[in-house]
């Protein structure tokens, strides 16, 4: 489904992303995890093309993203992105947010959007909320809407950006128990994340990045298990000693 | 296009005020915006300052002069304001507007009015970038300062406005621009400053064109002289940590 | 004591009335104006396109540089030479519509700043998550970041309108009579230049001050 190979970006000078390579197949939910500044977010980013990559190829459902000519807009129509700090648009009530691109990207008409945004706000428990605005909302609250808003553009895969990096400890597991439920309906998913735990409940496999290289790429029970490099050995008892 | 109907020879004929060449002309015309422009500047730098620290002192009664001050200076145009100096001012004030009316030649009359009224416009404009610049700077510095021991007076001269004043500095550079561009308004008390001057060249020549084209390159060029001043003043003024006071 | 004589005043308020319709014409042509131009203007200096965002500073700074008194006579000047190019002999006052003219494109320059910044104010991430969902670069600044930038800029663009009320005075310089000018131009007649001042002044400031007034009530409400 999704398909990295070789990818290298480069801000000026500073080389951000060095030879990337990895493969996200149909129905699997890949963790990338990595100490700040490993350039995990930058690679996640360039799967729709928010961010641009100077060398190698990314393939998604067979479109490459680098290429010219590959209509963007549609492409990202098709794959979900919710980020760290939710970006939900202020000036829209709830139910707008999950509506407006319904029918201005996929020309879906108004009672349409409208019967799925509920749905899903309802698959997201946040029923209630439909004619709320975003400031009146929790993060937790915020970041469900967010992935309820990706969702409604029924993509073939999402892409979580430090979803909860930016949230209060006691709304984390709200959100992740939407993330865990997604995955268990079989999304393709590719998520940057510290929060082990989910890692470990549903991942199939977990990437380890570092100074902009893929360090590791293993089947879950394997990096858990036994990571192979020092880094990565490293990096997971600081993280695992921090979060009990 | 234009340009080539442009007569540019124009700036080297004498002027019909025996004054010299129209170039000459203009040039007095922006000698005197530059006078007038300097002058408030500095009445309105001083005015200002003084005002923008009074509304930012504790108690109630002097910030609402401060306030009102503000408030009469702002919403009221500049040329009316200009209009109830020269017009009004002299009728009603006993004895000085009589001195005023009697005493002075004509161009000290408009340029005296000009810098005042210029000068006590400006001050409120400048009054608020002062006190925006002290309120940046929050409550903490002014209680650390008090708490020290120092009194009120040293902690606006000793901390608050050295670092206020940097912080604005950007602000204050456009003031000040602004203020040579209202100088135009003193044209319209026949004070011969640049604006006037184009607007004589042009009805005593009927070459309007060069002369409109002249006089907003030479506003230009303030313009570009001033701004280049400014970044320099700028970097000077620059603390670490505040980048220019960016907020 | 100087003895003031109010006695212009009633028989002047139809012409003062009259004057201040068009006060507020113009203020009015030049806000709506201003703003629509001021927007498409901030749009091409924010544009990746060097040429359009240059060509958009150099209008800003152009008519920045400029005292408005320089541009109202500007105008005066051209504005009756291309219309008579265009279509002979005008019906409108030439003078009001070069006064039009000059103030729209002035105030232009003036909202293009304040809406460029507002724009730039609105967070990097809105755009991402606008993209995101498959929107083009249209779509997500039309639907998701002007509004949020001019709801941010509007007490800024009802500030600066004022200003332009106040500025409008100043067609003085090119003939033009509006309320300053029939207040003016009744004191001169009448030999009560002081008191019609006066009262001029009274009224400029009772209006802008009642606007500001309720510029500041309204941001109040906008930050809640």
């Amino acid at each position: 489904m999704i398909s990295i190979k070789k990818v290298s970006k480069w801000y000026g000078e500073f080389h951000v992303l060095k030879q990337c390579t990895t493969e996200v197949s149909r129905g699997e939910v890949v963790v990338v995890c990595g100490p700040s500044g490993s350039g995990k977010s930058t690679l996640i980013k360039c799967v729709n093309g928010l961010e641009i990559f100077q060398e190698g190829e990314i393939l998604v459902d067979g479109i490459s993203v680098g290429d010219r000519k590959t209509n963007l807009s549609k492409l990202r129509s098709r794959v979900g992105m919710v980020f760290q700090h939710f970006e939900l648009f202020p000036h829209l009530k709830v139910i707008q947010n999950l509506t407006i691109a319904q029918c201005k990207v996929l020309g879906r008409g108004n009672q349409e959007a409208t019967e799925k945004a509920l749905q899903l706000l309802e698959m997201v428990d946040l029923s209630g909320h439909a004619q709320k605005f975003p400031s009146q909302l929790s993060g937790g609250q915020q970041q469900r809407v967010a992935i309820a808003r990706a969702l409604a553009m029924d993509p073939i895969a999402m892409l979580f950006d430090e979803p909860t990096s930016a949230l209060d400890p006691e709304m984390i597991k709200e959100v992740l128990d939407v993330m865990v439920k997604l995955a268990q309906e079989g999304m393709t998913m590719m998520v940057v994340t510290h929060e082990m735990g989910f890692a470990r409940e549903v991942a199939h496999r977990v990437i380890f990045m570092d100074h902009g290289e893929i360090v590791e790429d293993r089947p879950k029970t394997d990096f858990f298990g036994s990571p192979g490099t020092d880094r990565a050995q490293q990096f997971l008892s600081k993280i695992l000693s921090h979060s009990a | 296009m234009l340009a080539a109907g442009l007569d540019w020879n124009i700036f080297f004929r004498p002027a019909f005020d025996g004054s010299g060449t129209y170039l000459r002309f203009l040039l007095a015309g922006f000698e005197w915006t530059l006078l007038l422009s300097f002058l408030a500047w500095i009445l309105a730098f001083v005015i200002g300052s003084i005002i923008g620290v009074i509304r930012t002192l504790p108690g109630k009664f002097l910030p609402t002069l401060g306030a009102i001050y503000v408030e009469i200076f702002r919403n009221i145009p500049l040329l009316v304001q200009l209009f109830l100096w020269y017009f009004v001012l002299p009728e009603i004030i006993p004895g000085l507007g009589t001195w005023f009316k009697r005493g002075l030649s004509p161009l000290l009359q408009q340029l005296i009015t000009g810098v005042l009224c210029l000068g006590f416009f400006t001050a409120a404009r400048v009054a608020e970038q002062v006190r925006s610049g002290i309120n940046a700077l929050g409550s903490g510095q002014r209680g650390a300062g008090l708490a020290l021991g120092l009194n009120l007076s040293q902690v606006y001269r000793l901390i608050l406005l050295p670092v206020a004043y940097r912080i604005i500095v950007p602000t204050l550079t456009s003031e000040f621009l602004n203020t040579i561009k209202n100088s135009a308004v003193a044209s319209t008390i026949g004070l011969a400053e640049l604006s006037r001057q184009s607007q004589q060249l042009g009805e005593f020549t009927a070459h309007w064109y060069e002369a409109f084209i002249a006089v907003t390159l030479l506003y230009g060029i303030i313009n570009i002289t001033v701004m280049i001043a400014a970044r320099y003043l700028e970097r000077v003024a620059r603390l670490p940590g505040y980048i220019g006071g960016k907020n | 004591m100087y003895e003031f004589d109010w006695s212009s005043i009633p028989g002047a308020l139809p012409y003062l009335w009259q004057g201040m319709v068009r006060t507020l014409q113009i203020t009015a042509v030049a806000i709506v104006v201003g703003i629509v131009l001021g927007t498409l203007i901030a749009l091409l200096r924010l544009s990746k396109n060097s040429i359009l965002s240059n060509v958009a500073a150099f209008y800003v700074n152009g008519f920045r540089s400029i005292p408005l008194v320089m541009v109202l006579l500007w105008f005066y000047l051209l504005v009756p030479q291309f219309i008579s190019s265009l279509i002979g002999r005008p019906s409108i006052d030439i003078r009001l519509l070069s006064a039009f003219v000059a103030f729209a494109l002035f105030e232009a320059s003036y909202y293009a700043e304040i809406i460029r910044a507002g724009i730039q104010s609105v967070s990097r991430g809105q755009v991402s998550a606008g993209f995101a969902l498959g929107m083009t670069s249209g779509q997500t600044m039309l639907l998701i970041v002007l509004p949020q930038a001019f709801r941010r800029m509007i007490p800024l663009l009802l500030t600066q309108a004022i200003i332009l009320f106040q500025d409008t005075s100043l067609v003085y310089v090119i003939g033009l009579t509006e309320f300053f000018g029939v207040a003016y131009n009744t004191g001169n007649r009448d030999g009560t230049l002081v008191e019609m001042l006066l009262f001029a002044g009274a009224v400029y400031f009772f209006i802008s001050f009642g606007a500001s007034m309720l510029v500041r009530t309204l941001q109040g409400k906008l930050a809640s």
